[in-house]
């Protein structure tokens, strides 16, 4: 006998219904079974007009993120049988306008991403025939960690201070900013500083660290705005001091 | 509405984003739009975990790495393009580390090579055990730069326009508010990915649905080698998760359920404590899931809820090895499977992983089709041949990405605007979308029951072994199967992200495309590579040294024909491992 667990899904059509409610459903809660796996169950047996995203099932798309009993989760690296015996409650990730049932609409971070130049700059690229920019695995090893996040969205969830300023660049793409700013082939952290310092949002987080509590792939969000703030506040202490120093 | 561009590129994965940035590099005065069912960043690229080859060592040569392709494909590769893949492989994956792709590095500070099964030297490039991510990332970070390209993040593409024999443009849903419009273009590039959904127990992500060879098929454009499909050996079981060659690289054994170095059986060389290329665990894949269907004939694997399964072990490797070369691969175990390689065996089987074959295009991405073209794994060029080599496809990207992208802005350059013929065509598609699936109500078969059944029929007939009388028993089971996909009836009737209709549109694609693997199939009385008949156990270059072309006939069945493959330099010859 397999066990049953209730599911209490958050479903919203806006075409019907003027704001979200919830509906429950019973699906098999096997071992093995993640929270997506009962999701397309759903969806496969019980009720087709459930929506959300997912792709890879593997934790490594970033497109199934949602609210799980009130904590932002991947719902296919989440075991079912971790909420035994249930109910389980699963909402759509927070501070993100809901476009239906559990999918949220990201293109605010989408925005923020491209704000922040996301790639390389360099005063004078390298011609191919030179071969590679020779980084070493301790410097690979200074940006890595900040080159893992999948945009999953989960610490834009998490975060008191995007909850509450929706101007807030928010700490995946402060993360991303960083990676560049930390690659030792990169040339523009002046240019992402322009970005990064425009808005007063950076100033406002309190380092409570909920991003980094719930990011699954140990970006540490809030380390990379920590160290942003330290760097940035001496590079304006060296600018004042050293007015020469052309950064 | 209409939207209009010169280049519409359908799929922002490896393919597609390469692509985008070639047009965009070629020609920034040409307007770019990467049209994708999820966004970028999400596509199936992300998930490779291996590595890319291409020769950068002193002791390697772009010679091997042709021979080793060829050798590998089964002599099935044309081997002018391989030869140009080879050559501009390791270029491209230069020009990824200068768009700041995260290399895994020598002590001195230059790229890293490990070795991977069916490469005679070491030449795959990786970036940890997610290549594949970095890469996608890389790749769509740098793309941010371009404002020449646009994205429709999240439109599904449901047709392609044709008139007066040239393509322009496509049919696409804005999955957010469920709007159907075209979006014309001159020219436009299919980079949709494989299609493994089409089987039951599968390494590819969800959105793997074929939906690009479908969409060529019905287009007029022939689909080719559609009868190769690669195993990969080792994929945990229920999840299909892909436990990556790197582990078998570094050093990985594979035990039967006497816990024996069973491939020793069949002539893949002498099991070593130190990994040897292409021997033993480092053969290819096609062998070693061959190999394994034999092991279970001989009742020497280890029954599970999941079907047989035998054990890779990576104990010996130790702590230190593990998670600093393959922290991936534990973390996959650890969190899908409650396993911890470090002091447990994993379980795997055989999974479907890589479809060698695809839409026929010539080595610029062009298809017979003017105006189309294709590149990725919806392509096949083919380099591939019969069996496609690890750590060959994420190349593959980037090379023929680029080269179509290039293709077309050329070709774009010189056409003239669409035509309003393609405008009323894509009106009646939205017909048909509105009146044939979301509005209609007597639609009897639900998706997840034809899903199922042909997926169990191409498991059945089509999978590692295969036979005549199997294989026309499957034509005439998806034939039904067709029928019955056409007739689903919708729970959800609405516009906003209606991801029913999504699902029942891929559904469509994947059984037409199930139809042209099991019709090339049935035609190819030889066994090569990756495709093995039962009732023709050998290799037949008199008949078969030839590409199959599968054409849809009027009646909705395959019409096949046969292709020369282009031998240059490397004369067909046996495929030797472990000696
Ligand atoms: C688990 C795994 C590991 C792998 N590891 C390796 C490895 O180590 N080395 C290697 O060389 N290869 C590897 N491969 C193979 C390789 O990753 C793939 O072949 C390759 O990434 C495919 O890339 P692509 O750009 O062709 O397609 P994808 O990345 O699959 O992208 C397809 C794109 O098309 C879009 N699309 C599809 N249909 C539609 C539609 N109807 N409308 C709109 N958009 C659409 C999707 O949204 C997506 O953007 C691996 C594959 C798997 C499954
Ligand atoms: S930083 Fe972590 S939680 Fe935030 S989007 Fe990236 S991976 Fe997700
Ligand atoms: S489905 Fe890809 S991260 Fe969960």
């Amino acid at each position: 006998m397999v066990d049953r667990i209730t599911v209490e899904v958050a479903r919203y059509r806006p075409e019907k219904e003027a704001e979200p409610s919830f509906q429950a459903y019973e699906v098999p809660c096997r071992k093995d079974w993640v929270i997506l796996d009962g999701l397309n169950h759903i969806k496969d047996h019980l009720d087709g007009t459930l929506s959300y995203r997912w792709s890879c099932r593997m934790g490594v798309c970033g497109s199934c993120g949602m609210t799980v009993n009130g904590e932002p989760k991947l719902t296919c690296a989440t075991f079912l049988a971790d909420y035994a015996p249930g109910p389980l409650r699963v909402e759509p990730l927070r501070n993100f306008p809901i476009i239906r049932d559990v999918i949220v609409d990201i293109d605010d971070f989408m925005q923020k991403l491209s704000a922040v130049k996301p790639w390389l700059i360099r005063d004078a690229e390298k011609p191919l025939a030179e071969g590679e920019y020779r980084q070493t695995p301790a410097q690979l090893d200074e940006y890595k960690q900040f080159s893992m996040c999948i945009n999953c969205m989960l610490c834009y969830s998490a975060c008191p201070v995007y909850g509450l300023d929706p101007e807030f660049i928010g700490p995946a793409a402060i993360a991303l900013a960083q990676r560049y700013n930390l690659d030792s082939r990169d040339q523009g952290a002046r240019q992402r500083d322009e970005v990064l310092s425009k808005h007063e949002g950076i100033w406002s987080c309190t380092f409570v660290g909920e991003c980094t509590k719930v990011c699954p792939k140990h970006v540490d969000p809030a380390g990379a705005i920590q160290r942003y703030k330290l760097s940035s506040a001496m590079g304006s202490v060296k600018d004042f001091l050293m007015p020469w120093r052309g950064k | 509405m209409v939207a209009s561009h010169d280049v519409v590129l359908v799929g922002g994965g490896g393919a597609g984003l390469r692509a985008a940035i070639a047009i965009a590099e070629a020609n920034p005065r040409l307007s770019v739009a990467v049209v994708s069912k999820v966004y970028p960043m999400r596509s199936h690229t992300v998930s490779a975990e291996g590595g890319a080859a291409g020769v950068i060592r002193a002791d390697d040569s772009l010679d091997e790495h042709c021979y080793d392709t060829i050798s590998g494909g089964d002599w099935l590769s044309d081997q002018d393009a391989v030869e140009a893949f080879v050559k501009e492989a390791p270029e491209e994956l230069l020009r990824l580390e200068h768009w700041g792709c995260p290399w895994s590095r020598e002590p001195d500070g230059r790229i890293g090579v490990r070795p991977f099964g069916g490469m005679k030297k070491m030449r795959t490039w990786y970036a940890a055990d997610k290549t594949g991510f970095h890469m996608l990332h890389a790749l769509f970070q740098t793309s941010l730069k371009y404002r020449a390209v646009a994205r429709y993040d999240e439109w599904f593409v449901t047709k392609l326009l044709v008139d007066d024999g040239r393509v322009q443009g496509v049919v696409a849903i804005e999955l957010r508010s469920g709007r159907i419009q075209p979006i014309l273009a001159k020219a436009t590039i299919l980079c949709t990915g494989g299609c493994g959904r089409v089987f039951p127990f599968t390494t590819n992500a969800t959105i793997k649905t074929g939906d690009g060879m479908a969409l060529a098929y019905r287009a007029g454009a022939p689909l080719k080698d559609m009868e190769f499909m690669q195993y990969h050996p080792t994929g945990l079981p229920f999840t299909g998760i892909l436990i990556t060659e790197a582990a078998r690289a570094e050093g990985g054994w594979l035990l039967n359920k006497d816990g024996y170095r069973y491939l020793q059986d069949y002539d893949l060389g002498k099991p070593t404590p130190k990994p040897v290329l292409r021997s033993m665990e480092l053969g290819p894949r096609d062998r070693l899931s061959q190999v394994f269907v034999k092991e279970m004939e001989k009742g020497r694997t280890i029954d599970t809820p999941y079907g047989p399964v035998v054990n890779l072990d990576l104990r010996h490797l130790g702590e230190r090895v593990i998670n600093t070369k393959l922290p991936f691969v534990r973390e996959l175990c650890l969190k899908y499977q409650n396993i911890d390689p470090i002091k447990e065996m994993i379980p795997v089987r055989p999974v479907v992983h890589y479809m060698m074959g695809g839409v026929h295009t010539d080595i610029h991405g062009a298809t017979p089709l003017p105006g189309l073209y294709a590149a990725g794994e919806v392509a096949c060029v083919s380099i591939n041949g019969a069996n496609r080599l690890g750590s060959n496809s994420l190349p593959e990207l980037l090379v023929f990405g680029a080269r179509a992208g290039r293709a077309a802005a050329e070709y774009a350059s010189s056409q003239k605007e669409p035509g309003p013929a393609v405008v009323a065509q894509a009106e009646d598609e939205r017909r048909r979308l509105v009146h044939d699936l979301l509005q209609r109500t007597d639609g009897r078969e639900r998706i997840a029951t034809v899903r199922d059944a042909m997926q169990k029929t191409m498991e059945e007939s089509a999978g590692i072994y295969r036979s005549g009388p199997g294989l026309a028993k499957a034509a005439d089971r998806l034939g039904e199967l067709e029928e019955q996909a056409r007739r689903i009836g919708l729970d959800d009737h609405s516009r906003t992200f209606n991801t029913e209709l999504v699902t029942a549109l891929e559904l469509q694609f994947m059984v037409e495309v199930a139809r042209t693997m099991v019709g090339s199939a049935l035609k190819r009385e030889e066994s090569r590579g990756a495709h093995q008949r039962i009732d023709f156990p050998k290799r037949d270059d008199q008949r078969f040294l030839a590409h199959s072309l599968c054409r849809r006939a009027a009646d909705g069945s395959c019409r096949i024909e046969y292709l020369p493959v282009t031998i240059t330099r490397w004369p067909p010859g046996e495929r030797v491992y472990g000696r």
